[in-house]
């Protein structure tokens, strides 16, 4: 068990950890504005700050200038970025900065700096250094779910063009919700249906189940991609019907995402409900209707509370997948309506903001875990059965 | 059979419609001689399939889906096997503990295995590799080895193993000559899922593979972004008789277990 135990923590749960750290972790801006976050470790956040910080502001950019262009790094310009995340604007105002206080002047530092950009003289950049000054911080955990906080250090709402993770969040949720109803409804009474064939038909129904199981995900997306595109089989037969005058948008929307989603995700409610069936004593039951309980009564107060731990790994199975589904509402959805999943890729190879990607894995993450403790303590792992 | 029967076999059958019919309408297709998506076929022809085998990049894909889906089932079900052996054999604290982060791969968004190991290998060159995808593709298929693996060790008597040792046979022999023939299918049909796994599995090599490094499922992801054409269809077509395969592999283990 050792090696596999070893492999995991190694290739599994060190680079993740290390990853969902970066959430809180501060690296860009403290290496390149030390002096400036020091100056501004006693301050207030009520105006901006008095000389001492302008002349460390001053001094800390003159040597990263420096040093970047010896080195050829790039630490203002990623400083920058993180600061622009927090205040829109920084990403001119840090560089046009440095490079107007460059040279030697005679005077007051601040007096200086404001001649270089009047921004200064406002609370909300120095308020965006303090909070990027780490070693860590809340922000980006606070940013994913539209907070932030503001030049006193008290948590309030993210202006609104910045809060888009809250939809985001209630939108994955909302279709993970809706994929495990409605494959809990379609795949219960099936699952009843192969639990109660006769032996004849059972193993075909169940092939039935099986052979679109083990059929890749990437095929079945791609089948619902050609069925449903503009120039595609549904439209074609639509329009061949008359039913249809010109050809229906049926792809790049919710409801495509939702169908494939359930037609993916079905067989994993189908087996542990069937699993969980067949294990059932169906004496009780038929108990029950000898003593004279309608079919329906018998159905509501016996059968069905038998078979909640089956129902209850179903919707775990695929509540939980459909959480972090990715390739088939990439594929299949909206531009405007992509999942939790999306924006965490979005944010780690598009604008390459590490710490964006880890405080939504930590979201996406946290809500699974969620799911999972919840499932442990009302049905409990020690029912389930692998289907 | 009562009206509530019927309904039920009629829901049913709908169900498996829906469940069957999607992949079933969209595979002919590929033996279309025209190029557009829809029926009637204009005539049935193999030119997909022809473009499938003579262009630059399909054939090449398939070729490593299939040998990384080989080093997987390799590596995760030797890795997958020991680990569940240990986990049977022997009762220690937390046990539980070590259990979740073994099965943790299973829960785990895609999203969040592919991103973290992007910045994990980049430095150690594992990135654009055949060997990063393997060590990835084993995270993720080891727990269905695993889980495969102690459900075929249920099965097995372990006062076997203390007569073995009442021999003078070293553990290692034991587990060797005495319990590995005897868990043998259990292995197989978990070192099966852990190929299927990785041949079904999209979003890492989305994150981590280079040009060279593309899988079949990777290749046809790039296909569907873009305008689709039929040797995606081809290349579906392919995918399914393998998974079809697979199947067949681990029923017939499944069979050999429970004789």
């Amino acid at each position: 068990m050792a090696p596999l135990l070893i492999f995991l923590l190694v290739v599994f749960v060190l680079p993740i950890g290390t990853f969902l750290a970066r959430a809180v972790q501060e690296s860009d801006v403290p290496p390149v504005l030390p002096r400036t976050i020091a100056a501004l470790s006693g301050w207030d956040g009520a105006a901006a700050p008095g000389e001492p910080a302008f002349a460390a502001l001053v001094e800390d950019l003159r040597e990263a200038r420096r040093r970047d262009q010896e080195a050829g790094g790039g630490s203002i310009g990623r400083a920058s970025a993180r600061l622009n995340n927090d205040w829109p604007g920084f990403r001119s105002l840090l560089p046009a900065t440095a490079r107007r206080i460059a040279s030697p002047f005679q005077g007051e530092a601040r007096a200086a700096v404001l001649a270089a950009a009047p921004e200064w003289g406002e609370v909300a950049p120095w308020a965006a250094i303090s909070r990027a000054g780490g070693p860590l911080s809340d922000f980006h955990l606070l940013a994913v779910l539209d907070l932030k906080r503001d030049a006193a250090g008290h948590i309030a709402a993210a202006p609104p063009d910045q809060s888009i993770f809250r939809a985001v969040l209630w939108r994955t949720m909302w279709i993970s919700l809706c994929a495990t109803v409605l494959a809990l409804a379609i795949g219960y009474p099936l699952a009843w249906l192969i639990a109660t064939a006769p032996s004849r038909f059972a193993p075909w129904l169940l092939a039935g189940v099986l052979l679109p199981f083990w059929t890749s995900l990437i095929v079945r997306t791609a089948a619902w991609m050609v069925l449903l595109q503009r120039e595609g089989v549904v439209n074609a037969t639509l329009q061949s019907l008359r039913l249809a005058d010109g050809p229906l948008p049926l792809l790049f929307n919710r409801g495509a995402v939702l169908l494939a989603m359930v037609h993916i995700l079905l067989p994993f409610m189908v087996l542990p409900i069937y699993a969980n069936l067949k294990g059932m004593d169906w004496r009780l039951p038929r108990a029950a209707m000898s003593l004279g309980a309608s079919p329906l009564r018998t159905f509501w107060r016996i059968s069905l509370p038998l078979s909640l731990p089956g129902i209850g790994a179903g919707s775990l199975l695929v509540f939980i997948q459909a959480l972090g589904f990715y390739v088939t509402p990439a594929l299949l959805g909206g531009a405007n309506d992509q999942m939790l999943s999306y924006f965490v890729g979005f944010y780690a190879t598009r604008t390459v903001n590490w710490s964006m990607a880890a405080a939504l894995s930590c979201l996406l993450l946290a809500a699974v875990a969620i799911v999972v403790a919840l499932y442990a303590r009302l049905v409990g792992f020690e029912k389930t059965r692998p289907a | 059979m009562t009206a509530s029967r019927i309904s039920l076999w009629v829901f049913g059958i709908l169900a498996l419609a829906f469940l069957l019919a999607p992949v079933l309408v969209i595979l002919p297709l590929s033996f279309s001689a025209g190029s557009f998506l829809y029926y009637p076929l204009p005539g049935l022809s193999l030119r997909w399939y022809q473009d499938f085998l003579t262009s630059d990049f399909w054939l090449p894909a398939l070729w490593n889906s299939l040998r990384l889906g080989a080093a997987t089932a390799i590596l995760a079900g030797g890795l997958g096997t020991l680990a569940a052996f240990g986990l049977w054999s022997a009762r220690f604290p937390g046990r539980q503990a070590v259990m979740a982060v073994l099965m943790a791969p299973m829960v785990v968004p895609a999203i969040v295995v592919a991103v973290p190991l992007l910045l994990a290998f980049g430095p150690l060159g594992l990135t654009n590799s055949f060997w990063g995808l393997l060590l990835a593709h084993t995270v993720l298929g080891a727990p269905f080895v695993v889980v495969t693996v102690l459900a075929a060790l249920a099965q097995f008597d372990a006062v076997q193993l203390r007569a073995a040792a009442a021999c003078g046979a070293s553990p290692t022999r034991a587990f060797l000559r005495v319990c590995l023939p005897q868990i043998a299918p259990g292995v197989a049909a978990g070192a099966v899922f852990a190929f299927a796994t990785s041949l079904d599995e999209v979003v890492v090599v989305l994150f981590l593979a280079g040009p060279a490094q593309r899988t079949l499922p990777r290749q046809m992801f790039s296909g569907m972004s873009d305008s689709i054409s039929l040797t995606v269809m081809a290349a579906a077509m392919v995918m399914v008789v393998l998974s079809c395969l697979l199947l067949l592999a681990v029923t017939l283990l499944r069979r050999g277990q429970k004789a």
